[in-house]
């Protein structure tokens, strides 16, 4: 039993919760009775194979799939399913697989979407713009300058984002989720794609982002080393269902999660 | 009180009290849907082979009509003008691919779709110039399409079946089932529903992709020409036929955008519906409805069933 | 050389978000403004304010109501005529029935009846997309053309069927009818579309062109960022229809004096999307852009044969600009999807740099 260190300490009560959900889309059986909880302040990995239902995990927690069954305790709140409005609302934000920007937009602006929720000033305020809706616009403005400081993007913040190399696609958008000032953040994959030196810098403002700023981070990744070295505690699923949840050299070690990355013949095997 | 009669017990009556209307209705609504069918299954055809929507169709429709009538106006006999139409829409097909399609290879659906707007416009511009725009006689007997009525005395009083009519359901279903089979038992029909599913992985199995966009817009063009000359038969033919085009949308709507039944069912649907709402619905409003009512049974269909009938279900993902 | 920024240091936030952000463009802006109020009304001629400019301006208009939903909410509209209509049919119905208020005060409040109108027939959009929704405006612009023949009520019965424009009068001076000159009719419809624009250019500057602009792009993600949707596409409908129907009302009573219905059928929808798509998706300046070459083109070829000495019979004119309208839309397409004002934009872009080459 090891003496609790000053960053479990540090972790709060539970801030979701979800139970017993299962979500299916026309015969496709996405999750099954999946139940984990995110405790405030922790770094919550969700890894698994392909397929596992990892993304569709996340979808059910921002409310853009409603789950056949389950419940899903936010802020103590109990619900049969989350929609995106409450969800953004009551502080969740995220990151996508694919990546989903408002192509049309500068980074500038992609990042300041993000502040919509709280941006107040009515619609005829904005028909005469100057007065209470500028200084509105300044104002948020100026925060969303503090998140590009602090993603480094400063230089490129006038650019069309469907100009911007991948890399940096994904931190506009990591910009955009922080600028919603979430308590939960959701990122799917936020590595995908990058090299050692990206993987770095991302993973560096992933631990500042929760540390700065106390935001709880549940993150779906592939990448082993950037699990064990982020995360408090990990998630496992397979085909849609939970086979592992404890701290990440537990579940390292574990023999399901072991037969599951590396196979033993499942039957009849099925492709996403 | 009576206006609820009106609505829901009146029409019905008058049905049942002239059995002989409704039947020439019910008729004058299948021929008219079969008609849809026709426009429609241009749609579909472009549609499903390149994703483009080619709002064209229409005046595709008249400008064939128009150089079949054009051509026979010069002296030339009815049958070799026919297959010159038929090369001249070939020409369009080989212009539209080459100029068109092919420069907007990767733009958005949108742009696509916005491209056969101009197209119309340049067509409708363009045919005016060359046969004028004064309204034409289909050459209908010439090309061997009957002509006058036959009478059925019965159901309290009678009901006429115009021939040209009958001619135009035969026909119709003709074409319909011989493009049935074209696309599922033929290998250009196969290619053509690989080109239809993804442009790069037909590519990627040697299909090129030009030739099948110039096969379909052809069919396309042929699909035009056919109902041209029923269009153009039942009235004449004049640039107000390319507004047709815009009936057939919500044939669209029901039928989906990729279904060749689904056009056809969808047709006759709008054509059956519009045809008994104008006659018995149509007097309690004023009368004129016939330019609306197609629109809002689809619009009441998109909103339970956004994607038609037979259409495929959009499912997004993120 | 002389278009630069050089020197012009922001030192604040609002000056960097500022509309015109360029000292050269303020500087422009006003130019145009004071020939606009003070030049044209002094030397222009009666052919160039009730021929060009006025129907310019309204269509302008029009065309930023469509660009608004179509360019930055990314709502296809094909019921931009219809929703013209119901602006001109309600300043009628507005002016016979309370004469005694300016009518000014009407072209402007038609606007909100077009607004509840183009709002109502934009409900189906929580449902449907892109081209399916462009079916359903279809449905409200044959409807509505329906009702403007069918419904005497909306003509006062007149017997032609058609809107006849009574006189009105600002201050004593006449506005409407035929006695208002057009240097009055100019004037105020100028002055109406500057103000207008004024107000969609701050729109579009803040939250809400962002929030547009992010359900154009991607209505899921926005959707997840705390955008309602219906909320936001219905502001679209209702804010771009608002546009078209004050310009429709300034189209009767201070361009023609009087209507048919078929001004404000399906062609007319046709006609201002395509000033949007070649002027520019998205953009303002790209309305007006659009609106000049769509309009002041079919002037143009009837000037330029007389000009030439070849006289072309009104019909051939009027196919030419078919085929013209219809070749340019497609050779943009190809060449700059984004019209004209990305045009422009490379435009100013090489003179920022001239007469260097980068």
């Amino acid at each position: 039993m090891r003496a609790p260190s000053s960053r479990e300490a540090a972790l709060g009560e539970v801030l979701l919760a979800v139970e017993d959900v299962s979500l299916s889309f026309g015969g496709v059986q996405a999750l099954t009775d999946v139940s984990f909880d995110i405790r405030k302040g922790e770094i919550r990995a969700i890894i698994g194979p392909n397929g596992a239902g990892k993304t569709s995990m996340l979808n059910v927690v921002n409310g853009f799939y409603q789950p056949q069954s389950g419940r899903i305790t936010f802020k103590g709140q109990a619900r049969t399913s989350m929609r995106p409005y409450a969800a953004a609302q009551g502080g969740i934000a995220r990151t996508f697989q694919n990546l989903a920007l408002f192509r049309g937009m500068s980074t500038l602006d992609n990042i300041l979407a993000g502040r919509a929720l709280k941006m107040r000033r009515g619609f005829f305020w904005q028909l005469i713009r100057y007065g209470p809706a500028l200084k509105e616009e300044v104002a948020h403005r100026r925060r969303v300058e503090e998140i590009i400081d602090f993603l480094e993007i400063a230089d490129i913040r006038k650019i069309p984002v469907g100009r911007l190399p991948y890399g940096l696609q994904k931190r506009v958008e990591l910009g955009r989720a922080l600028a919603m000032e979430p308590d939960l953040l959701l990122l799917d994959e936020p590595m995908a794609g990058m090299n050692l030196e990206e993987k770095e810098d991302m993973s560096r403002f992933i631990i500042d982002v929760n540390q700065q700023y106390g935001t709880t981070i549940a993150l779906i990744e592939h990448d082993m080393g950037v699990v064990m070295d982020l995360s408090d505690r990990v998630v496992v699923l397979d085909y849609g269902r939970k086979i592992a949840d404890a701290t990440p050299d537990e579940v390292k070690r574990d023999k399901n999660v072991i037969r599951a990355y590396l196979g033993e013949p499942h039957g009849v095997s099925v492709t996403k | 009180m009576n206006l609820l009669y009106q609505i829901f017990v009146g029409p019905f009556v008058q049905m049942a009290a002239a059995p002989d209307l409704l039947v020439q209705t019910l008729w004058d609504g299948l021929v008219s849907g079969v008609l849809y069918a026709l426009i429609a299954l241009g749609f579909v055809l472009i549609f499903k082979a390149s994703g483009v929507f080619n709002f064209a169709q229409g005046i595709m429709v008249v400008f064939a009509a128009l150089t079949l009538v054009g051509l026979h106006q010069d002296g030339i006999p009815a049958f070799l003008a026919l297959a010159l139409t038929v090369v001249v829409m070939f020409l369009l097909a080989l212009g539209v691919e080459r100029l068109v399609l092919r420069p907007l290879v990767n733009q958005s659906d949108f742009i696509l779709f916005m491209a056969t707007f101009g197209l119309t416009y340049f067509l409708i511009g363009f045919g005016q110039l060359v046969f004028g725009g004064n309204p034409k006689v289909m050459i209908a007997s010439a090309l061997w399409l009957p002509t006058g009525a036959l009478q059925y005395k019965g159901l309290g009083g009678f009901v006429a079946f115009q021939k040209i009519d009958i001619a135009a359901v035969i026909i119709t279903s003709i074409m319909v089932a011989a493009l049935a089979i074209f696309f599922q038992r033929t290998r250009i029909g196969r290619a053509l529903r690989a080109v239809a599913d993804s442009h790069q992985a037909a590519l990627s199995v040697g299909i090129s992709l030009e030739q099948i966009w110039v096969i379909v817009w052809f069919t396309a063009g042929v699909v035009a020409l056919t109902t041209g000359i029923m269009w153009g038969a039942r009235s004449q033919v004049d640039f107000s036929l390319e507004i047709i085009a815009l009936r057939a949308l919500p044939v669209l709507i029901l039928g989906g955008l990729t279904s060749i039944p689904g056009a056809v069912v969808g047709g006759l649907i709008i054509g059956i519906g519009e045809k008994l709402g104008e006659f018995y619905w149509g007097p309690l409003l004023g009368g004129g409805i016939e330019s609306w009512f197609a629109y809002v049974i689809a619009l009441g269909f998109l909103i339970f069933r956004p994607q038609g009938l037979f259409g495929e279900r959009i499912i997004e993902r993120i | 050389m002389l278009y630069r920024e050089v020197g012009q240091y922001k030192t604040n936030y609002a000056a960097d978000m500022a509309v015109f952000p360029i000292l050269q463009d303020r500087i422009g802006v006003a130019v145009i403004l004071l020939v606009a109020f003070v030049v044209i009304p002094l030397f222009g001629n009666d052919f160039l304010l009730n021929a060009v400019l006025i129907p310019f301006l309204i269509f302008s208009l029009a065309a930023i109501g469509l660009n608004l939903l179509t360019g930055y909410a990314g709502l296809l509209s094909l019921g931009t005529g219809a929703f013209m209509g119901v602006g001109a049919y309600a300043c009628l119905k507005l002016t016979t029935s309370f004469p005694q208020i300016n009518i000014i005060v009407w072209i402007v409040a038609s606007g909100f009846f077009s607004a509840a109108v183009g709002a109502l027939f934009g409900l189906p959009s929580l449902r449907i997309k892109g081209f399916y929704l462009a079916v359903a405006t279809l449905a409200a612009q044959f409807f509505l053309e329906w009702c403007f023949v069918r419904i005497p009520w909306l003509y006062n019965n007149s017997v032609s069927g058609a809107i006849e424009v009574p006189l009105r009068t600002l201050m004593g001076v006449p506005i409407t009818g035929p006695t208002a000159t057009s240097v009055t009719r100019y004037l105020l419809v100028l002055s109406i579309v500057v103000v207008m624009t004024w107000f969609a250019s701050n729109l579009v500057h803040g939250r809400i062109g962002r929030m547009w602009m992010s359900v154009r792009d991607m209505d899921l993600a926005a959707e997840l960022i705390g955008i309602r949707l219906l909320r936001a596409k219905l502001l679209a409908f209702a804010v771009s229809s608002f546009y078209c129907g004050v310009a429709g009302a300034m189209l009767v009573f201070l361009w023609y004096g009087g209507a048919e219905a078929d001004v404000f059928a399906i062609d007319q929808s046709f006609l201002i999307l395509f000033m949007v798509i070649i002027g520019g998706l998205g953009t303002l300046i790209g309305s007006f852009f659009g609106a000049a070459l769509i309009y002041i083109l079919p002037i143009a070829l009837r000037a330029i044969p007389e000009v030439l000495g070849l006289p072309l019979h009104p019909a051939t004119v009027e196919q030419l600009r078919f085929v013209i309208v219809g070749a340019l839309i497609i050779v943009f397409l190809i060449l700059e999807p984004n019209g004209l004002a990305r045009l422009w934009q490379v435009g100013k872009q090489k003179l920022r740099v001239w007469p260097f080459p980068y």
